[in-house]
């Protein structure tokens, strides 16, 4: 068990990759923080099965894009369990629409939670890990934040956004033992790709040598790759998991 | 309870590893003491803990000597 003893927290973690991520960080030996931004009864649903699988779990509401917020997070976490030894941001929205027709709350309100928080999060588990001199984050950016997507320009913005924030962070945070990462994630099976109409769907399959979706789990594993001790000499990186799709 | 300048004294001495008689007032912590800045930041930390204080950024900023921070200090006791 590679992560026997060691407390995650994951974002946006009741549903879709986020779940599973801290599915597979728990079935690792993790104990998980779940955190969501409204759906109590998901979460708990979450934090019960990591419990049924002998891990210790609590799920926590909170805005990841507000600051006092993720400070009351992380301290919980710490007073529950002594120690945070891996973030992974993973919460994200999508408010699609052309540029022409982009409202500019549809552009704060993307930057805000998928860029914005993974800035505040970082900061606000930074003092921890320090102490610690050791720690794990791990940030899922998008296959689109390094290939752009129409009707996507402020989600893409945001995703692009991740991969430097993860440079930067490794760099300041290396010293410390502190490794950051980042997973760009291509067309993954969740309630944001069953959106998508078939006839998107079938042209998507073309783009992708392995002519298929990606699963929730495909991006776990890597998660819980870049989480353990078997990757203490990464950091910086974008690893792409997407079927060949960018490469 | 020893005065605040000992207990940042000692505080610095045990993080960077340097003489306690280097420490002095006037000393700065990055050229004198050899501090980088993730060092400093985490001395704030620990002073933050040692004093039961929240130095806020624009405060931490400021601080460039032993001094500046004994000072700061004492002025939010």
């Amino acid at each position: 068990m590679t992560l026997a003893g060691k407390t995650a927290l994951v974002t946006g973690a009741s549903r879709g990759i986020g779940k599973e991520i801290a599915l597979e960080l728990a079935r690792n030996g993790a104990n998980i923080v779940v955190n969501y931004a409204g759906n109590t009864q998901l979460a708990e649903q979450v934090a019960d099965e990591i419990r049924s699988i002998g891990r210790e779990s609590i799920a926590i509401q909170a805005d990841v894009a507000n600051s006092e917020a993720v400070e009351q997070m992380v301290k919980e976490t710490v007073n529950m369990f002594g120690t945070l030894d891996i973030l992974v941001n993973n919460a994200g929205i999508t408010r699609d629409q052309l540029l022409m027709r982009m409202k500019e709350s549809d552009w704060d309100d993307v930057l805000n939670t998928n860029l914005k928080s993974v800035f505040l999060t970082t900061k606000a588990v930074s003092r921890q890990m320090m102490k610690q001199r050791k720690g794990r984050i791990i940030n899922i950016s998008s296959i689109v934040g390094v290939s752009g997507n129409a009707g996507q320009a402020n989600y893409v913005a945001a995703k692009a956004g991740i991969i430097g924030l993860t440079k930067t962070a490794a760099k300041e945070l290396a010293p410390r033992n502190i490794t950051v990462n980042a997973v760009a994630p291509g067309f993954i099976t969740t309630d944001m790709t069953d959106k998508l109409p078939e006839d998107v769907k079938q042209e998507l399959y073309k783009q992708i040598p392995l002519a298929r979706l990606g699963e929730p789990k495909d991006i776990a594993y890597v998660v819980a790759f870049l989480a353990s001790e078997k990757s203490s000499y990464i950091t910086g990186q974008t690893i792409h998991v997407n079927g060949g799709m960018y490469m | 309870m020893s005065n605040v300048l000992e207990r940042v004294t000692k505080i610095i001495v045990d993080r960077l590893g340097v003489d306690e008689s280097k420490v002095t007032p006037e000393a700065t912590f990055k050229e004198d003491l050899g501090a980088d800045s993730l060092d400093v930041v985490e001395l704030v930390m620990e002073l933050e803990d040692e004093f039961g204080l929240q130095f806020s950024d624009e405060d931490s900023e400021k601080i460039v000597t032993v001094g500046d921070a004994v000072s700061y200090i004492e002025s939010k006791l």
